[in-house]
């Protein structure tokens, strides 16, 4: 039966989620945009707590969620929806923070979604950061350069990684490298490369317009040795879907980012356009209220449609239907949508929102990575372009 | 700006205004140059009809009920859910064969002609979609609110064409209004007519002709009587003008705001008038004239409510979004193909970007507008609040719908510009979604 409103047994969740936002996020937001390269102290012991709700079937971050066990009957509302509803929150508070958590990295979703159980059992209680950008190889992933040569129980990894979410502070790196560079998309796999592995250095850390709080590193590999068991699903060439699958569960992820952020900066606009005398009415015409409620109108039903397609991309993963479409729909939507929503939302309250006095200003520059790091709008739409015209990457290139 | 410095007629000028209207009618006509499908159009825009309103039947209570009957709210069911139930895929499931097999077929010559075919209106009658948001109590099947089946039954419907849509929707919108806050009065005179064998055309309206229209800011003005109201004031964007024989008429209560009224079309001092628009032609669209039209104090619908106005503005809205939903599905099925096969520079455009991005924010954005559209309908027929979700699904269909309309035609270029395909309709049945009010109702 058709219901888009989130269960009641969320409500909990929801709750918990945004009051850590509020009360660990917020209060940190400025600082750590200003200091940056500087580790959050203040969430080691956020993260300890999340740790303990995750254990007890709780849980919110970018932590991944395990693909496996028999379906049960029905409709589903579970793990990916949770992860979902928490993500949103928790950038409502802060992205670049949530981005920082520990043991919460993009490659932790990467391990939840591809490793086998020894592999799972193994990186338990880990920080996993994801590296796939290479200096010359961004959107096109099945290019990149760095090489895995298997020699006795071990591959030998050499190459160069750039834009390592969370890459100084992990406990170790899931690094796409390719077994034979002639075989394209099909020898690429993922490897977990612990951080203090002779050969695997950091170069340096990134300066950014946003999301400052989270560190962004460069890595060089040379001759790093890693043993064949930290090779993520199956060693066999046959097919890209294997890295790829984990997208399907990332991209949502990043949407639901978008979702918090630009969900905070409509909150704050609201408040600072009501205080100005701008009511905003959903019931009359937007063309008969003033031009800055109209704007606001619109930017809030742009905002409801990320929200909604980002639910639905995750409900759909509990209910165990394919969701490559959905995903790449709900992070095309709401990338665009939260740079769209956040810089207008500084328009609309003028230097108020310009200021650092403001965290709008904030928000409009945290939003920016969103509508690019775990594929570019324009490679979500080649997806769903390919998708909806049945075409191949050779066709539509 | 256009209008503020206008060049001064002079002689020259006047002669070339008057050449121009000649050449506009008298002599093309007489030489026989105009095709007869044009001069229908022309007939049916310029002078049309003008006449009162439809004789229609004289609706009288058959018998009598103790209380008036209402859909229960439909149970939360709590979870998360995109899946339509097994009645509603089936609903969905027959409308959407008819929209393929009957509508989409019929669809050119009712635009042509500004009307929808007898037999297309006899069929869904038959069909008693009406039915489903009716009462047992009261001949139909609808024992709980059904807005998102009523959504979905729209979304269908319009993939075939939006304004047979509009035609074919128009009487159940009035039975809706009656159903969810007639009295037992109201209901026993009424609906027994719109579970029958001959339903009546009826129309909701609530349109006025004016620039920045505000349905809660009325001209058409109700003044209370000892005996009654008396209307005042002129309506557009009527469905099926001509043929109506009831009328659920939003007024201006004395000035303390809207309220809806049950105005029947042969009532004296009503007049309509053909008034075809871009789009939607099939539906027959007219204005209606109300001069002084004295109706009984048990015209008023609801108690004259400003909540229940506001519900029917929203529950119109949530079936515009919903007809918006399904042109918008019609214009990517449409151009998908199309552009897979349509070559230019040896290989077909759909492998440029510049064409398949077009392509994928179609998808994007319609799937969007359907979400908020079903998540404005799902709250509605629970009970909960919906004001905020319907005026945001509003708001997208309106924004989205159009761009996707605009984009139907561009993806076919010249072609898209010509009557051989039919994206041009979907381009202006599409433009109605931003602005109209009343006229359909989930």
């Amino acid at each position: 039966m058709i219901n888009l409103d989130v269960p009641a047994k969320f409500a909990q969740l929801v709750d918990q989620a945004h009051q850590a936002a509020a009360e660990f996020f917020r209060p940190h937001s400025r600082k750590y945009d200003q200091a940056e390269h500087t580790y959050p102290r203040e969430l080691d012991m956020l993260a300890a707590l999340l740790d303990g709700l995750a254990a007890s079937g709780g849980g919110a971050g970018a932590g991944g969620v395990r693909r496996g066990g028999a379906q049960a009957g029905g409709n589903q509302n579970g793990a990916n929806l949770r992860l979902l509803l928490g993500t949103i929150e928790m950038c409502w508070g802060d992205v670049g923070l949530l981005l920082s958590m520990p043991r919460q990295g993009l490659g932790n979703a990467a391990i939840a979604s591809v490793a086998n159980d020894e592999q799972l059992a193994r990186y338990q209680g880990k920080w996993a950061a994801m590296a796939i950008t290479e200096p010359d190889t961004g959107s096109d992933s099945g290019a990149i350069r760095t090489t895995a040569v298997l020699d006795g129980d071990h591959y030998v990894l050499n190459g160069e990684k750039i834009f390592v979410t969370a890459g100084e502070r992990a406990d170790c790196v899931v690094v796409w490298a390719t077994l034979d560079r002639s075989r394209g998309k099909a020898a690429i796999k993922s490897f977990v490369v612990d951080r203090g592995t002779p050969g695997f250095t950091l170069v340096r850390l990134e300066h950014k317009l946003g999301i400052r709080a989270s560190d962004t590193a460069h890595f060089r590999l040379e001759d790093v040795r890693v043993h064949k068991d930290n090779l993520l699903g199956s060693p066999d060439i046959q097919g890209f879907a294997g890295v790829m699958q984990t997208f399907d569960n990332t991209r949502p992820l990043v949407a639901a980012m978008a979702v918090g952020v630009a969900r905070a900066a409509l909150e704050e606009t609201h408040r600072i356009l009501t205080e100005a005398g701008i009511p905003i009415d959903y019931d009359r015409p937007a063309l008969t209220q003033p031009a800055a409620a109209a704007t606001y109108l619109q930017l809030e039903a742009d905002w409801e449609a990320a929200y909604l397609l980002s639910l639905q991309a995750a409900w759909m993963a509990d209910n165990r239907k394919p969701n490559s479409l959905q995903a790449s729909m709900a992070k095309a939507k709401a990338g665009r949508t939260a740079t769209d929503i956040t810089l207008r939302c500084v328009e609309l309250t003028g230097s108020l929102g310009y200021s650092e006095n403001s965290l709008l200003e904030k928000w409009s520059r945290d939003s920016k990575i969103l509508d690019i790091f775990e594929g570019t709008q324009q490679i979500q739409q080649l997806i769903v372009a390919r998708r909806l015209l049945g075409k191949s990457s050779t066709e539509l290139k | 700006m256009a209008g503020s410095d206008q060049p001064r007629r002079d002689a020259m000028g006047a002669a070339l205004a008057v050449l121009n209207r000649l050449a506009g009618t008298v002599v093309l006509d007489r030489l026989g140059l105009r095709k007869p499908v044009e001069r229908g159009v022309y007939q049916a825009t310029k002078g049309g009809f003008t006449a009162a309103g439809a004789a229609g039947r004289a609706f009288t209570s058959a018998r009598k009920l103790a209380a008036p009957q209402r859909p229960k709210p439909s149970g939360d069911p709590g979870l998360f859910d995109l899946t339509p139930t097994e009645d509603q895929a089936m609903i969905r499931e027959t409308v959407a064969e008819f929209a393929a097999e009957r509508l989409r077929p019929a669809a050119v010559e009712a635009d042509a002609r500004c009307a929808a075919p007898a037999t297309v209106l006899r069929t869904i009658a038959d069909m008693g979609v009406t039915l489903v948001g009716v009462p047992e109590a009261l001949g139909g099947v609808g024992d709980e609110r059904s807005a998102v089946t009523n959504v979905l039954v729209a979304e269908a419907m319009a993939q075939g064409d939006m304004g047979l849509a509009v035609a074919c929707l128009a009487p159940s919108a009035v039975s809706t209004a009656l159903v969810l806050w007639g009295d037992a009065e109201q209901q026993a005179t009424y609906l027994p007519s719109f579970v029958g064998d001959n339903v009546p055309a009826a129309a909701l309206v609530v349109q006025e002709p004016r620039a920045l229209f505000d349905p809660f800011s009325l001209r058409t003005k109700a003044y209370r009587t000892p005996s009654g109201f008396v209307l005042d004031g002129v309506k557009s964007m009527v469905p099926r003008a001509a043929e109506a024989e009831l009328f659920v008429v939003a007024a201006d209560v004395d000035g303390r705001g809207p309220a809806l009224f049950i105005v029947e079309s042969r009532s004296s001092g009503v007049s309509v008038e053909s008034d075809p628009g871009m789009g939607l032609r099939a539906a027959g669209m007219g204005k209606v004239r109300l001069d002084q039209v004295t109706v009984p104090a048990a015209a008023l619908l609801g108690g004259g409510k400003a909540e229940v106005y506001a519900e029917c503005v929203r529950l119109a809205r949530i079936g515009w979004c919903a007809l918006a939903v399904g042109t918008a599905q019609a214009v990517l099925d449409y151009v998908i193909p199309y552009v897979n096969n349509r070559e230019a520079f040896g290989e077909p455009v759909s492998h440029r970007q510049g064409v398949a991005f077009k392509v994928a924010d179609i998808g994007i954005e319609l799937e969007g507008m359907r979400l908020l559209t079903y998540r404005a309908a799902a709250r509605a027929e629970q009970g909960k609040p919906y004001a905020r979700e319907a005026g945001l699904a509003r708001r997208l269909c309106a924004e989205q719908g159009m761009r996707i309309g605009n984009d139907g035609v561009q993806l076919l270029g010249g072609h898209g510009f010509v009557k051989e395909h039919p994206v041009e309709r979907w381009y202006r049945d599409l433009r109605a979604v931003g602005l109209a009010e009343g006229i359909v109702l989930v």
